[in-house]
């Protein structure tokens, strides 16, 4: 079954091979081969890796770790839940089950509020894939202990939990830590080469843009019997802020930060609009299903950013932005300069790209064995800053400016978690759960 | 993010109901139960053809022969590629329903208590901005355009499946011998098709070009099209019998499977009948989760589908080996 999956066997069908063939330079077989694009180099040393958060994208980035670096090892997980690191560790047997790469003994099995720390302890490298609202405690701990770090976007739920994240990485660079976040846009080709084009000044600046997320949403997991109030909410997490952080910020982040990203700066302030139309069950906890918000950029450029979860609506998850001298689009493996004349500038052809998730693991283990430093923090912390500042504005109705978001002392995640104890919302008597209100919910403390 | 949306598997009966009529060969609408969805459906008279290109054909590459005579029996298949509207009802459709609306005594065949698997929802827009009103379908895994036809079964009681390589290349062919089907000059093909040098990137509204001899639209170029096949590299090698009786290579691994008919995305060469390509674990490489997908691609905006309907619906049997499982991909 593995076999017949391997993206080293199908990364190119026996026809395009053909037809490459007489193409064959490095390129070719680093971008369609990534297995074979991590050969051990520099140091012989196994790297060992340690996964903290189980699920399908922890999973997913394992494999990614193990696919980029033929040394890279799998030596210790830790999950909230028993069940989502068995069904982990099943899944990568399948595909790495007789290979070294896979060497996790019972004892490097944890679980529990604290399994990130024992977990942690056995690695040279740690990749943090738990809901974001635990992202600021384990990457302090990861970075404490002179780890290298992958971690999944968002980078917190909350303030506080912003400037953790923002100490630790400052912390990272003095230790020259390898950190990579996994807004992997960053890492894939057609945003790089657009990126690259609007830098070198090829289309003026930015003046205005539209970025949008809007999708039918996710998925929802039934309470179920004997749960106490934290199992269901762990499980069910997306609903609850203090773990998720609402879409805005869970997937809608990535197109925010590209707009941070094509512009080179960071919001001055943001205001806008939403609510919970259609997706309103007590299942949905307390997350809003649409979000509109206008950020103004110091240079005076105006982003709309639009995010909706909403069933049978328009799907749309791409970036538009208008300069001085013409347009940018970008979206999926679309990247398209035109000037207003009409002139198509750049347009990015994706043929054989390297699938951005895999880029961003081959990048990082790269950079550790050649002794090189990679730090994403500070660039996607700011970026998990202006997502939630967007948040602060869709819930509270107010403006609200980069500082005061910087300076919002309202924190959502607790510092102490058991099972036993009680999650920081909690239903009414009706199995309600507290929404925000525009005009009355005060964000920022 | 591409949670599973687990849906029960139950048993599922199907039968050939007693008095099952038989319809006429001629074209018709289906319509889809609660729906103002209809597809459309062309008899194809079965035959006998040449299958695969002859050696100097402009474009042609190895696996497309040689070419031997192949025998397909009659069905109807669709006029156009399945469209978002009639790929999203499916898509949207709940498990509940499903079981209530199953009681189909109209048709061919009747699925008591069924077993069709739904998709989970996609967590990005599937179409990639290319439109939805009256666009094909696309990114859906083979085994999701497999549940498709069999939800479709269920739904109207009329046996309903992928085409095999066979009957699409006999369909696409309409007839004739030439490389496309209108004939050999690939200059012609603007007429016809929607491929790399007149899409503009992207996809088209179904039937906004000429179809071909039989009345079927864009069979070459827009999206190409699932079969049902196991793509063979040495397919014309293993076809047995001359001629070759209905052939059919049930796919036994996820990659590769057979897509035909090229795509916009494609030179007018890759649009030739004969032309034939294998899927990939690529098509799914932007999916950040492990295991991937059952149900989606997230690199495969150029692949749809059509439906066909065989005039004789197999016996029971047969049809359990049509709905090919779900196969983890890991």
């Amino acid at each position: 079954m593995a076999q017949q999956n391997d993206d080293t066997k199908n990364g190119m069908s026996r026809k395009d091979f053909v037809r490459n063939a007489s193409l064959a330079a490095g390129g070719v077989f680093l971008s369609t081969f990534p297995a074979m694009g991590g050969q051990r180099n520099k140091s012989n040393e196994m790297l060992k890796i340690a996964l903290i958060g189980c699920g399908g994208r922890g999973t997913g980035a394992a494999n990614q770790a193990l696919t980029a670096d033929s040394g890279n090892q799998l030596v210790a997980m830790a999950d909230a839940f028993r069940d989502r690191l068995d069904d982990c560790y099943e899944t990568l047997s399948k595909r790495y089950g007789d290979t070294e790469q896979l060497n996790v003994p019972e004892d490097h099995k944890f679980t529990g509020f604290d399994a990130y720390k024992k977990a942690i302890q056995l690695a040279d490298v740690v990749i943090l894939a738990t809901p974001p609202g635990f992202r600021p405690v384990h990457f302090e701990e990861a970075v404490n202990a002179d780890k290298h770090v992958f971690m999944e976007k968002p980078l917190a739920t909350d303030v506080p939990g912003i400037h953790k994240i923002l100490e630790a990485g400052k912390l990272a660079e003095q230790k020259n830590l390898n950190v990579v976040v996994g807004l992997q846009r960053h890492y894939q080709n057609s945003y790089r080469e657009v990126s690259k084009r609007v830098h070198g000044g090829e289309i003026g600046s930015i003046v205005g843009g539209q970025v949008y997320w809007n999708s039918d949403g996710v998925w929802v997991r039934p309470r179920e019997d004997g749960q106490t109030e934290m199992e269901y909410q762990m499980r069910n997490w997306y609903y609850f802020n203090w773990l998720c952080g609402d879409h805005i910020l869970e997937q809608h982040i990535h197109n925010i930060d590209v707009a941070n990203w094509m512009i080179g700066e960071y919001p001055a302030s943001a205001q806008g609009m939403g609510g919970r139309e259609v997706r309103n069950g007590k299942e949905h906890g307390q997350i809003f299903d649409h979000h509109f918000v206008e950020f103004t950029y110091p240079s005076g450029a105006v982003i709309a950013s639009q995010c909706r979860h909403q069933e049978g609506t328009m799907n749309r998850v791409s970036e538009f932005f208008q300069t001085t001298e013409g347009t940018i689009d970008t979206a999926g493996d679309r990247g398209i300069i035109t000037s207003w004349d009409g002139e198509t500038l750049y347009d990015h052809n994706a043929d054989g790209d390297i699938n951005p998730y895999q880029q961003e693991h081959n990048e990082l283990f790269a950079a550790i064995r050649n002794g090189e430093v990679i730090n994403d923090t500070e660039r996607s912390a700011k970026s998990t800053l202006t997502a939630i500042m967007g948040r602060m504005a869709t819930y509270s109705g107010d403006v609200i400016s980069w500082e005061d978001a910087m300076n919002g002392s309202k924190k959502l995640v607790p510092d102490a978690l058991s099972w036993d104890s009680e999650p920081p919302v909690t239903p009414d008597e009706n199995g309600n759960y507290p929404v925000p209100v525009p005009g009355v919910t005060d964000v920022l403390t | 993010m591409f949670e599973a949306r687990y849906v029960t598997l139950f048993f599922f009966l199907m039968f050939l109901s007693g008095n099952a009529f038989c319809q006429d060969f001629t074209p018709y609408e289906e319509q889809i139960p609660n729906s103002e969805q209809s597809i459309q459906m062309v008899p194809i008279e079965g035959g006998t053809f040449l299958m695969g290109s002859p050696k100097g054909e402009e474009g042609r590459d190895p696996d497309e022969g040689p070419q031997k005579k192949v025998k397909v029996d009659s069905f109807w298949m669709g006029k156009y590629e399945i469209t978002w509207q009639q790929y999203d009802l499916f898509v949207k459709e709940k498990i509940q329903n499903v079981r209530n609306k199953v009681s189909s005594a109209e048709g061919e065949v009747e699925i008591e208590a069924d077993a069709v698997s739904l998709p989970t929802p996609p967590y990005i827009d599937m179409s990639f901005g290319m439109g939805r009103e009256g666009f094909p379908a696309i990114n859906m895994t083979n085994y999701a355009a497999i549940m498709y036809a069999k939800w479709l079964t269920a739904q109207t009681g009329n046996f309903y499946r992928l085409p095999t390589e066979a009957e699409w290349e006999y369909a696409c062919r309409a007839g004739n011998n030439t490389a496309y089907s209108f004939g050999d000059n690939p200059e012609a093909i603007g007429t016809y098709a929607w491929h790399k040098g007149n899409s503009e990137r992207k996809y088209h509204q179904i039937g906004s070009k000429e179809p071909n001899g039989w009345g079927l639209y864009d069979m070459q170029g827009n999206v190409a099209e699932w079969t049902m096949d196991q793509y063979k590299e040495d397919y014309f090698e293993l076809l047995e019998g001359s001629p070759a009786d209905n052939p059919w290579f049930k796919p036994e691994t996820l990659y590769p499977r057979s897509v035909r008919g090229g795509s916009w995305k494609d030179d007018p060469e890759e649009l030739r009948c004969a032309e034939r390509e294998g899927s990939e674990a690529r098509w799914k490489q932007r999916d950040p989760q492990l295991p991937r997908s059952l149900w989606w691609l997230t690199d495969a905006p150029h692949v749809g589908f059509r439906l066909i309907r065989p005039e004789n619906p197999p016996s029971e049997e047969e049809m359990e080996k049509y709905w090919i499982e779900a196969m983890e991909d890991i």
